[in-house]
């Protein structure tokens, strides 16, 4: 075995610091196979090490809440159905952040499908998905072109993968900002079903048990991927390309369908996904949880390739994958039912009662390392923080509209905020026969057959909020979450987060960081919404170009059967209710809106003000009216602001309005500041929206009536706006199709 | 009546159309394996939607080879009830219960959406329950179901008046805007579009039930 030289650790992306406690946990040197396994083990994707400190902050236990983060999934309860059966659901999010812009489709794909394998290794059916995702702006004249192929790709892996698999992706959100030009997000939130009582752990127990290996064969592909999702990207990335993996959807169906019904057998002691770090990390975790070791020998792991080395086979990212613990006596039981489903099962080694991780190969030990400190005791970084960077000013710039309804027009065109049909009609949205509400609602919302209740699912981001300040950002993205839930009528039982942001050795990020987690922290805490995992990826960086600071929210809540009354205005005639009233404003806390953004050009000041007591009351009456049939249709205030809103309302249906507002604000805030707390209700019993929203202390302002062909709106009596909805309509339902094909105009 | 639901590895709309069948239209249904090669003695068989073998050659192609294909033909062939949907259809098609081809969407794309379909004919024990020229909405999902045959089949198709529905707006190509058609005897429905995701009005539509309902009735009057 080759001499580890400084070279070799620093090719690892291990610190000298790094190296030294590695010499002292094994009490001699690493061979390259031991060192290789540290790297991933101990790269930031896979141990946390720059977010662990502050992540603690976050809170994770709550009433409904059975599993908290640790192991492959969170897991909150549901209920239980008519025979006693205690019934629960399983997500976490996940990114796929590197992979997919060097390899958009194979990144994005594989990003679904290692999120899947974590939900269904919990023992839980995968029935649905949502993504977050961010581009560069796809009309760029330098990386439009770039941008626009990234998107396609991405939305074609996330289609192939999650269609042949058979999970809906029910819902999701797309931003453009220049700073993911370089890196593009790819966050993939995923929800599966499980009982209670059928639950499983990534826990080697029971010494002596056999360590089963199914799945696809180990290939070359995707080694080091863990630490490459933990370094900048630089002009050389473009080489990493064979460090995305491949996937096979129809492997992992077949996995998902195979590990499912040997689970049923009681069979099975635990089991883990290969995820990133392969069975290097599947391994030393099961051990680790279960406070045992793993002995595995090489030789018997299924191998696509002649000629692997240890160092390649512990660290291939080969997809599709699982690694199961079976009761002794009864393997034969497992492997008989991957045999039925045509899948590759080995028995590769077995669990042993030493704590250590021993790799063999043909017999002879490659690698001996203890679990518990591999997995778990990875270095912990305080990195030092200063203020979270920030170019954009405080102050306002000069502006005044000239015309506010093509300013509505400007929207409805944008990026941001134009329909995403074109993205979402690309994914099979209703598989499973569960969807109640799919994509383009404020939440996904979804039947569950077995109790007989329904769940919402809710996914946020807003990088341009964060950017200027976020704590508040933060804040403001779990309480749009629980807001889009209020408006299906759901109360929140869980949530998870994905944090995506720049390179965490710049103080100026790593406080972005600290500050995110901490404003998560306080409002998860207030809203009731523990966290019960997530995943953090550092290190979004090209060129030293940061992206803006990404924590991505997804939030699980649960509510009876009931028909959910949607966003859209649904007769003429109905009273209109902006419950929260018309909220504060000023020129200062427009810096982050969709109208500073597509219609001034600019960004500045502070994200709107959050008052989390305010939010709370209106989301309690919301769900109120909701649930009691009050309200025909609930559409929350959010990006663009109450024009903005007004005009999604009158979409579905191509019913308008005409909304008469008193207010002292000057135009352009009054229509267009996205001041939380604020839902547009209509209903056909004002009276009742009234004593609910009275008895809960959350303001209801009346501000008009459906009806006719247009959307008008006024302040004090005088016009500020009117458009026609059919026009508008149109213009918003075709505008990523202009974007997406921006750049072949000019050749025709 | 009883109905039987195919599961390939890469079935998944299996339990949609066992769910439909069952829990909604209230039949008895059964899952059949597709190593097996016994019916159960189910009076329909559903090819459901999904991914049969994972279709990387080409939609079906491979569980054409499956040993319940065999039953299923032998079953068709003696006057069973057999019903396709999505990569159903393209098995039936693959396998000659069908004739012409289904390939890629005109669009490139995978196409997930609620469409509208015209019932073209109430002839058959699967559209019996439904008005000639009644408009239904029904779901697609699918990457490759645009229909295609020669000018003679899709003649013959419209003569023997065996085009069971058609798209009033075409999504994805094919021709003659066919999104469903029925073997000669009359006892194979092929359709692209899932009736079994349409059998719900909290999911969005309960159109697809008449396909149920006609299949029960149809059944009814057969053993009467």
């Amino acid at each position: 075995m080759s001499e580890i030289t400084p070279e070799i650790v620093a090719a690892h992306q291990l610190t000298p610091d790094e190296y030294q406690r590695i010499v002292s946990i094994l009490g001699r040197e690493p061979n390259l196979t031991e060192l290789g396994i540290f790297s991933v083990m101990w790269s930031e994707h896979c141990s946390y090490k720059s977010s662990r400190v502050h992540l603690k902050k976050l809170p994770t236990r709550g009433r409904y809440v059975v599993q908290g983060p640790g192991e492959n999934a969170g897991i909150v309860t549901l209920g239980h159905d008519a025979e006693g059966n205690e019934w629960c659901v399983a997500f976490k999010i996940e990114s796929h952040n590197h992979p997919s812009f060097i390899e958009p489709f194979q990144g994005a794909a594989t990003g679904v499908g290692g999120i899947l394998r974590d939900i269904f290794t919990m023992g839980a059916r995968p029935i649905a998905v949502m993504d977050a995702l961010r581009f560069g702006p796809l009309d760029d004249e330098k990386t439009g072109a770039r941008n626009r192929r990234i998107l396609d790709g991405v939305v074609h892996g996330i289609a192939h993968y999650g269609n042949c698999f058979g999970v809906p992706t029910v819902g999701g959100e797309t931003m453009f900002e220049p700073s993911y030009s370089g890196n593009p997000l790819v966050n993939v939130f995923a929800l599966g079903i499980a009982r209670r009582d059928r639950i499983f752990y990534g826990r080697a127990c029971g010494v002596g048990n056999p360590v089963i290996y199914v799945g696809a064969k180990t290939g070359r592909d995707g080694i080091h991927g863990a630490t490459m999702a933990s370094g900048e990207f630089t002009e050389e990335s473009r080489q990493k390309r064979p460090n995305v993996q491949v996937g096979d959807p129809f492997m992992e169906k077949l996995l998902l369908e195979a590990c499912l019904e040997a689970m049923q057998t009681g069979a099975v002691a635990g089991i883990q996904d290969m995820g990133a770090a392969g069975l290097t990390c599947s391994t030393c975790e099961m051990g680790s949880r279960a406070g045992t070791g793993i002995e595995i020998d090489l030789a018997f792991v299924p191998q696509r390739e002649e000629g692997m080395t240890p160092y390649e086979i512990m660290l291939s990212e080969s997809q599709e994958r699982m690694l199961l613990v079976a009761h002794q006596g009864r393997e034969q039981e497992v492997l008989g039912i991957f045999r039925k489903w045509g899948l590759d099962a080995r028995i590769i080694g077995h669990v042993t009662g030493d704590g250590m991780m021993r790799v063999k190969n043909h017999g002879q030990v490659v690698a001996e390392i203890p679990a518990r400190p591999l997995a778990d005791e990875a270095p912990v970084y305080r990195r030092p923080w200063t203020k979270p960077l920030r170019e954009a000013p405080l102050e306002a710039p000069p502006f005044a509209s000239a015309d506010l309804a093509a300013d509505l027009v400007t929207l409805a065109g944008s990026q941001d905020l134009c329909n995403k049909r074109w993205i979402w009609e690309q994914y099979d949205y209703m598989v499973r026969t569960n969807t109640v509400a799919g994509p383009g609602a404020d939440a996904a919302i979804l039947r569950i057959k077995e109790t007989g209740t329904m769940i919402a699912m809710a996914l946020d981001g807003n990088g341009r909020y964060c950017y200027l300040d976020p704590r508040e950002g933060a804040r403001l993205i779990v309480a749009e979450c629980a807001r889009n839930l209020a408006c299906a009528g759901a109360e929140p039982v869980g949530a998870t987060n994905n944090l995506n942001f720049g390179n965490p050795e710049r103080p100026e990020i790593m406080a972005q960081i600290v500050e995110a987690i901490e404003g998560m922290a306080e409002a998860c805490e207030f809203f009731e919404t523990p966290i019960t995992g997530g995943n953090v990826s550092l290190y979004n960086e090209t060129l030293g170009e940061a992206i803006f600071p990404t924590p991505v929210f997804g939030l699980v809540g649960v509510m009876p059967l009931l028909e959910p009354p949607g966003p859209g205005f649904r007769a003429a005639g109905r009273a209109i209710y902006l419950i929260g009233g018309i909220g504060e404003a000023d020129e200062t806390r427009m810096g982050g809106t969709q109208y500073a953004k597509w219609v001034l050009r600019q960004l500045w000041g502070l994200p709107p003000r959050l008052d989390m007591e305010l939010e709370k009351r209106v989301h309690s009456a919301v769900r109120e009216m909701v649930r009691a049939g009050a309200a025909e249709s609930a559409h929350d205030v959010s990006d663009g602001g109450l024009a903005w809103c007004l005009a999604e309302c009158s979409f579905p249906h191509g019913l308008g309005a005409q909304v008469e507002l008193e207010s002292d604000l000057r135009p352009e805030l009054l229509l267009f500041h996205e001041g939380p707390s604020r839902v547009v209700v209509s209903t056909a019993k004002p009276e009742q929206v009234e004593e609910i929203a009275a008895r809960h202390g959350a303001p209801a302002l009346r501000i008009g009536t459906t009806g006719g062909a247009e959307l008008a709106v006024a302040n004090r009596g005088r016009e500020l706006l009117r458009v026609r909805v059919e026009a508008l309509k149109r213009h918003w339902a075709e505008a990523l199709e202009r974007w997406l094909h921006a750049g072949e105009e000019i050749h025709v | 009546m009883k109905f039987g639901v195919v599961v390939f590895p890469g079935s998944n709309c299996d339990h949609d159309a066992w769910h439909a069948a069952s829990r909604v239209a209230g039949h008895e249904a059964e899952f059949l394996w597709h190593g097996d090669r016994d019916l159960k003695s189910a009076d329909c068989v559903i090819l459901p939607g999904g991914f049969s073998y994972g279709d990387y050659l080409r939609c079906g192609a491979i569980a054409k080879f499956s040993p319940i294909m065999d039953a299923v033909k032998r079953h068709a062939e003696a006057g069973g009830l057999v019903l396709g949907i999505c990569n159903g259809f393209q098995i039936l098609t693959e396998c000659g219960l069908l004739p012409g081809a289904l390939v890629r969407n005109r669009g490139l794309k995978f196409i997930c959406k609620p469409v509208r379909l015209r019932v073209e004919t109430a002839d058959s024990p699967f559209t019996c329950a439904y008005r000639r020229g009644q408009e239904v909405v029904i779901p697609i999902a699918h990457g490759e179901g645009c229909y295609v045959a020669d000018e003679r089949t899709l003649d013959e198709l419209e003569a023997e008046d065996r085009v069971a529905f058609r798209y009033v707006e075409n999504p994805n190509g094919s021709q003659r805007d066919i999104a469903g058609i029925l073997n000669r005897q009359r006892n194979v429905l092929g359709m692209m579009p899932h009736p079994e995701r349409a059998v719900e009005a909290l999911l969005g539509s309960s159109d697809g039930l008449g396909v149920f309902d006609s299949l029960a009735h149809c059944f009814a009057q057969r053993t009467r």
